[in-house]
């Protein structure tokens, strides 16, 4: 992308966010429909679980170090997430393994 | 004077519970700046975004979209799904905000996750401006976020060394909201099959066009699953009535 077409970008995802934010003061004054209440229950955690995947998109399982350190990294996030319960620690300490692997070991 | 005091007043209540979010925001956001600094983004991508955006888990999904093809329809798209459940934070709002007058706009644009369970949970004493208070929360909380974002990509950009690997904290990001999404859950079936819809479609369609694919095969099972999910998901019915603290994993901004 072009640094505008990256500025009409961020715009773009800022329209959406505000749309989701905005909407129900004018759409959903007398409450939701049962449909759209059951997606915002239900929708999360499939999200955020494709949001996972989105991450590990270029991972190339066949090649390189077959995604060791990402397995790893998320093994470490999830352990001292389950440890501490806090959300901080889990990214700063997976992130700094993820880092160590791929610049020490592979 | 009167005024002042007010304000004041507000101020002082709204500080000390926002405090641990906004040392939370500085973190997350300079990891944020420095990850967009990462991918050769200019130094004040993070800031705009920041103001543009405001919601951390999108931010870290559009910088990782920035340095790729130009795709507004997809960018739109993701976006509106990743952001989805502001929806339910604003119909929680909609009474708090009555007779906000001005502050509605802003309050309404900086709805993310943590304001809204500020806001939403507090117990404001009756002498304190409820107005003044969510206004400062607000404020308090994106302040904290631009701040973090500048500092990140400031730094990320001044950096000469070789960060690799800074770019997996948006991996961790999103493990932690899944991890705590997947604890809190009475069933695992949505996040089974936005983990399995997702693989599928990123082994038909290829890395650089799943998302989509992905979002209508979630949409496609979960609302053929209806009659056997609405129930129980309806269980902590947390939409419109009364959403609980943290109800996606007290994610990002």
């Amino acid at each position: 992308m072009t640094t505008f077409q990256q500025v009409l970008t961020v715009l773009i995802a800022g329209a959406a966010t505000v749309l989701t934010r905005f909407l129900p003061f004018f759409a959903f004054r007398n409450g939701a429909p049962r449909y759209i209440r059951y997606l915002g229950n239900v929708l999360p955690g499939a999200i955020f679980g494709m949001l996972v995947v989105y991450c590990l998109k270029d991972v190339d399982v066949l090649a390189g170090a077959h995604g060791a350190p990402e397995a790893l990294g998320i093994l470490v996030t999830g352990g001292v997430y389950l440890w501490r319960r806090d959300m901080l620690w889990a990214i700063l300490a997976g992130t700094l393994s993820y880092m160590l692997l791929v610049n020490l070991v592979w | 004077m009167a005024q002042t005091g007010t304000k004041m007043a507000a101020f002082k209540q709204a500080l000390p519970l926002s405090f641990s979010i906004m040392a939370g925001f500085v973190f997350l956001g300079i990891t944020c700046g420095m990850y967009s600094s990462s991918l050769g983004l200019p130094w004040w991508m993070p800031t705009f975004m920041s103001i543009a955006i405001f919601g951390g888990s999108a931010e870290f999904v559009v910088a990782s979209m920035l340095p790729g093809a130009f795709d507004p329809l997809t960018t739109f798209a993701v976006i509106l799904v990743v952001q989805a459940r502001h929806l339910f934070y604003g119909l929680s709002m909609l009474w708090p905000f009555r007779g906000m007058g001005r502050k509605k706009p802003y309050l309404i644009y900086a709805l993310c996750d943590e304001s809204f369970s500020i806001n939403y949970g507090a117990r404001i004493p009756a002498d304190i401006d409820r107005g003044w208070f969510m206004l400062f929360v607000s404020l308090l909380n994106q302040s904290s976020w631009v701040l973090g974002c500048t500092l990140g990509g400031v730094f990320g950009s001044m950096i000469p060394l070789d960060i690799k690997g800074i770019s997996f904290a948006m991996t961790a990001l999103f493990v932690v909201i899944f991890l705590d999404q997947w604890l809190q859950e009475k069933s695992h079936v949505s996040s089974l099959t936005g983990l399995a819809a997702s693989a599928a479609a990123l082994a038909i369609f290829g890395a650089d066009s799943f998302l989509i694919p992905a979002m209508i095969g979630i949409l496609v099972v979960v609302t053929a699953l209806r009659p056997k999910l609405e129930g129980i998901y309806a269980n902590g019915d947390r939409a419109a009535q009364a959403p609980a603290h943290n109800e996606n994993g007290g994610d990002e901004a």
